[in-house]
C-alpha cells in the first residue's frame, strides 16, 4: 500500500506543479495585456487576499472574534510609507509642521519598509493580545475595535510624524502585480504551513473548546496571543503593500469599517477556510468594480434613476444576510481545496485506492 | 509516612449562595482506582473541576506528589501529569478523531513555531513520532479505522472512549474519568470495567472516577467516598459503603 501513496503523493506535486507553473504563466500574461485599470483590480485582490487570510486566521481559525484590522493595517501602511520615501519626498508632504527628525533621513528599499510594517503591527497585536486576550467574545470584539479606532485618532493627530489628517501623497508605486501576488503566495503557503502544524491544531482546538484545549494541555492564553500576534503582522504587510499601491494615504481609509469589508470576505468564503478566504477575496474584489454601475445612474428601461453612490454595498450587505442566514458556513465552511477532493467530486480521474487507507509515507500524510 | 499522589486539605467551593463542595478531603495512592458517587448535584464534577485546576477553590488546598497545585493553571497542572475526561463531552467538534488526539500531544512535543511552520526535519520527526503515539492509542480505544472522521460524527460511546484516548494522550500519572460508563448498556460497561483495569496497569495509572453505575464502581474500586449536597458523608470499601446507613439515606432519601 505504500506504492500507491507514494504515486499519490507525487500525483498531486505534479499537479500542483503544474498549476503553479501556470498561475505564473498567467501573471505574465495578465502583466502584459491588461490596462492599468485592469492591473490595479488584480493587485488589489491579491492585497485582500492576505488581509482576509489574516483575519481568518484569528477569527476563523482561532475562534477569537476580533475586529481591530483596520488599525493594523493603517499602523502597517504608515510604517512602510514612512520608511520607503525619500527625505525630499517626506519634507515636501510635511507643510504644517515639519517631521521628526529621526525619521526624515530614513529611507529604506521596499523589502526590509514591508517586513518593519509587518513587525510593528505584529508587535502591537502582541501588545493588544497580552491585554485583551483575558477577554471573551462580544467584549473583545468591542476592546479591539476600539483599539483600531484609537490607532486612527493617534494617525490624525500625530502631526510631526504621520502628517496627520492631510495624509501622506506620492508614495513611490512598489506594490507591483509581483510584489502583490507575490506577496499574497507567500502568506498562502506560510498560513497553509501553520495551520496543518502542530500549532495550527492547538489554535483550532481553542476554537472548538477552549476548556477541553487547556485541559489538554495547550497554554491558551499564550497561543491567542500568538495567533493574534502573526494576524497582526500579516495585516500589517498588507496595509504596508495597499500604501504602495494606493500611493496616497490618509488615517479616513483606516476607519473601522475597513475592517467589516474584510469579514464579508471571509464569511462569505468560509469561516475557518483558506481556499474559501482566496477566493471570496478574489471574487468580492472583482465584483465591487464590475458593479461599480450600480452606484451610477441605472436605466431600467421605462424609467431612468439618478445615481445612488453606495448601492453596490446595499448589494453586499444583502449578500451576506442571505449567506448568514441561509449558508452560514460559507463557500466552503471549512474545508480545503485539494487534489483529492477534484478527484472525488469527479473532475479528476479517481485515484485506486480510497483516501482513507492506512499506508503514511511520509509528510503528506502529516494533517 | 508516604505521601500520596493526590491529596486535597478542607477544600472548599462556593457558587454565590450555593455551597457545591465543602470539607473536601480525599487521599489518594499511586496506583489505586478510586471511586467517587453521590446523587445528582452532589458536587462530584465540582471537586473534579477544583483538582484539575478548571475552578480555583475558594478555600483549602490541592496536593498533587506533594506539590501544592491549588493555584496553578490548568495546562500546568496538566503537565505534571493529571488528566480527566468530561462527564458533558468535550471534544474538538470541527477536528478528526486523530487531530483531537494529536492536540493532546502538542504539550509534550517540545516544538516551537519556528521549526514547525518550516518543515524543519527536526520536527517532521517529532510530528512522525506523535502520529505514531496518536495511532497506537487510537488502537488501544478501537478507533484506529474511524482516524479521519469528524469527532462529533462518532456514536456517543465512542465519543467517550475517544475522550479517554485523548487524556491519555496527555501522558497523566493521575487520571480523572467523569461517568465513563454513562449512556452504555450493562455489557458495554462490563467491557469499560476491563478496559480501565487494563489502561491503569499498562500506563501505570492512578484513575479516580465518577460513576452512576454501582456494578461498575463496586468492581473496580478499592475505596470510594460518598459525597451528599457537597459534604463527604461517607468514605470506604465498597463493602463499607453498603452498609453504611448515611448513604443508603442519601440515595433512598429517609429511611
Ligand atoms: N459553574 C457553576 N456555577 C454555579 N453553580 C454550579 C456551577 N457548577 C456546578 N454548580 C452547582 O454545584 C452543584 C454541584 O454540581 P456538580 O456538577 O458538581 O454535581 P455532580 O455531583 O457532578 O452531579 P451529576 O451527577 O448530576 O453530574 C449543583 O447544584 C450545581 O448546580
Ligand atoms: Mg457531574
Amino acid at each position: 500500500m505504500g506504492m500507491t501513496n507514494i504515486k499519490s503523493v507525487s500525483r498531486n506535486t505534479w499537479l500542483t506543479l503544474c498549476a503553479s507553473l501556470a498561475g505564473i504563466i498567467l501573471l505574465f500574461v495578465i502583466e502584459e495585456n491588461f490596462d492599468r485599470f485592469t492591473m490595479q483590480i488584480f493587485k488589489l485582490c491579491a492585497i485582500n487576499v492576505i488581509l482576509a487570510l489574516s483575519l481568518n486566521l484569528i477569527n476563523g481559525f482561532t475562534g477569537l472574534f476580533s475586529l481591530g484590522h483596520a488599525g493594523f493595517m493603517g499602523i502597517g501602511a504608515y510604517t512602510c510609507a514612512l520608511l520607503a520615501m525619500t527625505p525630499a519626498q517626506k519634507e515636501a508632504n510635511f507643510i504644517l509642521q515639519p517631521i521628526v527628525p529621526w525619521l526624515l533621513d530614513v529611507h529604506l528599499p521596499f523589502l526590509p519598509a514591508l517586513l518593519a510594517s509587518g513587525l510593528v503591527a505584529g508587535l502591537l497585536g502582541w501588545l493588544l493580545g497580552v491585554v485583551a486576550m483575558r477577554l471573551r467574545d462580544d467584549y473583545l470584539a468591542i476592546a479591539t475595535l476600539g483599539f483600531s479606532e484609537i490607532i486612527r485618532v493617534v494617525l490624525t493627530n500625530a502631526q510631526p510624524i504621520t502628517n496627520g489628517s492631510l495624509g501622506l501623497k506620492g508614495l513611490p508605486r512598489y506594490t507591483t502585480m509581483w510584489w502583490a501576488w507575490g506577496s499574497a503566495i507567500v502568506v498562502t503557503v506560510f498560513l497553509v504551513l501553520l495551520i496543518k502544524s502542530s500549532y495550527g491544531r492547538a489554535f483550532k482546538s481553542i476554537r472548538d473548546n477552549e476548556i477541553a484545549s487547556e485541559a489538554m494541555g495547550i497554554n491558551v492564553f499564550g497561543m491567542k496571543v500568538l495567533s493574534f500576534a502573526i494576524s497582526s503582522f500579516l495585516a500589517g504587510i498588507a496595509g504596508g503593500l495597499l500604501a504602495h499601491y494606493l500611493t496616497t494615504i490618509d488615517p479616513k481609509q483606516f476607519f473601522f469599517l475597513k475592517t467589516f469589508d474584510i469579514l464579508l470576505i471571509v464569511v462569505l468564503g468560509g469561516v475557518g477556510s483558506i481556499t474559501g478566504s482566496i477566493i471570496a477575496a478574489i471574487a468580492v474584489t472583482a465584483s465591487m468594480e464590475l458593479l461599480r454601475f450600480l452606484d451610477g445612474p441605472l436605466n431600467f428601461g421605462f424609467m431612468v434613476t439618478s445615481g445612488t453612490p453606495g448601492l453596490r454595498m446595499v448589494f453586499f450587505s444583502a449578500l451576506l444576510m442571505i449567506v448568514v442566514i441561509f449558508r452560514q458556513q460559507g463557500l466552503m465552511g471549512t474545508s480545503e481545496f485539494s487534489w483529492d477532493a477534484l478527484a472525488r467530486i469527479g473532475l479528476l480521474p479517481r485515484r485506486k485506492r480510497s483516501h482513507r487507507s492506512n499506508g503514511k509515507t511520509g509528510k503528506e500524510r502529516v494533517e | 509516612m508516604m505521601g500520596a499522589l493526590l491529596e486535597t486539605l478542607d477544600v472548599h467551593k462556593q457558587f454565590g449562595g450555593l455551597v457545591a463542595v465543602s470539607a473536601f478531603s480525599i487521599r489518594v495512592e499511586s496506583g489505586e482506582i478510586v471511586g467517587l458517587i453521590g446523587p445528582n448535584g452532589a458536587g462530584k464534577t465540582t471537586s473534579f473541576n477544583l483538582i484539575t485546576g478548571v475552578y480555583k477553590p475558594t478555600r483549602g488546598r490541592v496536593l498533587f506528589d506533594g506539590r501544592d497545585i491549588t493555584r496553578l493553571a490548568l495546562h500546568d497542572i496538566t503537565r505534571l501529569g493529571i488528566a480527566r475526561t468530561f462527564q458533558n463531552i468535550r471534544l474538538f467538534k470541527d477536528m478528526s478523531v486523530l487531530e483531537n488526539v494529536l492536540v493532546a500531544q502538542h504539550m509534550r512535543m517540545g516544538t516551537n513555531l519556528f521549526e514547525a511552520t518550516l518543515r524543519l526535519p527536526s520536527y517532521l520527526r517529532k510530528e512522525k513520532h506523535i502520529h505514531e503515539q496518536a495511532r497506537a492509542l487510537l488502537a488501544e480505544v478501537g478507533l484506529d479505522a474511524l482516524e479521519g472522521d469528524k469527532a462529533t460524527s462518532l456514536p456517543y460511546g465512542k465519543q467517550r472512549r475517544l475522550e479517554i484516548a485523548r487524556a491519555l494522550a496527555t501522558e497523566p500519572k493521575l487520571l480523572f474519568l467523569d461517568e465513563p460508563a454513562a449512556g452504555m448498556n450493562p455489557q458495554e460497561s462490563a467491557e469499560l470495567m476491563d478496559f480501565i483495569l487494563k489502561i491503569r496497569d499498562q500506563f501505570q495509572l492512578t484513575i479516580v472516577l465518577i460513576e452512576h453505575h454501582m456494578q461498575v464502581v463496586m468492581g473496580i474500586c478499592k475505596r470510594m467516598y460518598v459525597l451528599d449536597y457537597g459534604v463527604t458523608i461517607a468514605h470506604g470499601t465498597p463493602e463499607e459503603i453498603q452498609k453504611d446507613p448515611k448513604v443508603i439515606e442519601a440515595y433512598l432519601g429517609a429511611p
